[in-house]
């Protein structure tokens, strides 16, 4: 067959691209639950690292059913409803009507004290930021959080993955009296009361992003938060 | 028939000096300055890259009978994005801190001028085993090049290499600072500025009248 013709390249095209389509869906299918593994794997890891513990991607799994002792779903009335809290992705929450939310809460056990680990999600100056804020049992204080980005600038606004960041958030608390303050991420060392932390200089806007991620995430929990444990 | 002939071993180390894709013939550069910030990533995008290069080269060299000439880029672009595509999957499956670094850049390797370059200009007039050697010599020397630049970045910039701390905390102590600038892409430019000028003047044949 003349190989210029156009018989031919319709032929040609059309077994390549049926050749290359079940070689990629044979690869896909085949690493999809590895990739699911990592993926929850790495979700474990964060919640843990809210509550201040460790562990390797690997460990994950097994210290999440250690530490984890409950886990549901709550709505924007701090009512609980039935679910699979784990399987939730906050970031299609977050864009639903405030009284379709579904909020999920985990409950961790760590020395002996019960804390709260709820995620946010919001955006920074490139694209999706998320983290977990664990609370102490009086749903106020902060006891630990945990941010990460999808693509923030490396050395400034990615730096929120950092631990001298995360740990500037420790013994805020939430509530000033009965209404949510949030915290507010301040410019130029100037953060100085309960309710603020200094933001990364240079990543000013990724900075507001995580306070505008706080604030928004946790309005939502805001009935949960204030009623009783 | 010898596997290495004199021709086929200039095809594989000639890229790794003379004929480097990035250093020479400018090439590949975008992706050079977006993934040095670290060892780490820099080492599984050479990898990754040479993997491609050299399947791309390979693949569309066996073809290249086939290949309808009208069709030809199309043709290319199927085959190394399916590599890509192949290479995004297994880094997320088997390398998912690293895939999470590269995050974007694995889905533009594609867009890295090397491969279709090499597959252009020399996969679909050669045989299979020089092209697959050409491939892979230019990936590797991307890979060299990168490596360097990451080398420097890495250590001036966070003190760290392939993430272990290599310059003591205790110099921190005396006022040693990192410098940011290392961290941001602009500082990468000018290292391959500097690695090319290194580069010519050891390579005197290479200076453009």
């Amino acid at each position: 067959m003349n190989k210029e013709s156009n018989k031919y390249t319709f032929l040609f095209s059309t077994v390549m691209v049926l050749v290359v389509a079940v070689v990629l869906t044979i690869v896909s299918t085949g690493l999809q639950p590895r990739q699911n593994e990592n993926i929850e794997n790495e979700k474990r890891q964060n919640i843990l690292r809210s509550v201040k513990i460790n562990v390797t991607r690997d460990a994950s799994r097994e210290a999440f059913n250690t530490y984890i002792t409950r886990q549901f779903i709550v709505n924007t009335s701090g009512e609980e409803i039935p679910g699979d809290a784990f399987a939730i992705d906050p970031g299609k929450e977050i864009k639903k009507a405030p009284g379709e939310r579904r909020l999920p809460v985990f409950i961790a056990r760590v020395n002996g004290e019960t804390k709260y680990i709820l995620p946010v999600r919001g955006a920074g100056l490139w694209g999706p930021l998320w983290g977990y804020i664990s609370l102490n049992e009086d749903k106020n204080t902060i006891f630990g959080a945990v941010f990460d980005h999808k693509g923030e600038t490396p050395g400034l606004g990615a730096e929120i993955t950092r631990d001298d960041f995360q740990s500037r958030f420790d013994g805020k608390t939430l509530f000033d009296g009965e209404t949510l303050v949030s915290i507010r991420v301040e410019k130029g060392g100037k953060a100085t009361g309960t309710h603020e932390v200094d933001a990364i200089s240079g990543g000013t806007i990724t900075s507001k992003g995580v306070e505008a991620m706080l604030k928004n995430s946790l309005t939502s929990y805001e009935p949960f938060l204030k009623s009783l444990p | 028939m010898k596997i290495l002939t004199a021709k086929n071993r200039q095809l594989l180390l000639g890229p790794l000096n003379k004929n480097n894709a990035i250093l020479v013939q400018i090439l590949g550069i975008c992706s050079a300055l977006a993934v040095t910030a670290k060892m780490e990533p820099a080492l599984v995008m050479g990898l990754s890259v040479t993997a491609v290069t050299a399947l791309a080269s390979l693949i569309l060299s066996s073809l290249r009978d086939a290949i309808p000439t009208r069709v030809r880029i199309i043709v290319q672009l199927v085959v190394v994005s399916a590599l890509v595509i192949i290479i995004d999957q297994l880094l997320k499956a088997f390398a998912y801190d690293v895939s999470k670094q590269l995050s974007v850049f694995v889905g533009l390797i594609i867009t890295n001028c090397i491969i279709m370059g090499r597959v252009e200009a020399f996969a679909l007039a050669n045989k299979p085993w020089p092209s697959l050697l050409d491939g892979a010599g230019n990936g590797i020397g991307y890979a060299i090049v990168l490596l360097v630049i990451a080398f420097f970045r890495e250590l001036l910039g966070s003190g760290t290499l392939f993430g272990a701390r290599v310059i003591p905390r205790a110099l921190y102590n005396w006022g040693y600072a990192d410098n940011g600038l290392m961290i941001l892409p602009p500082m990468a430019l000018i290292l391959a500025g500097v690695i090319i000028w290194i580069h010519r003047a050891r390579n005197k044949e290479l200076i453009e009248q």
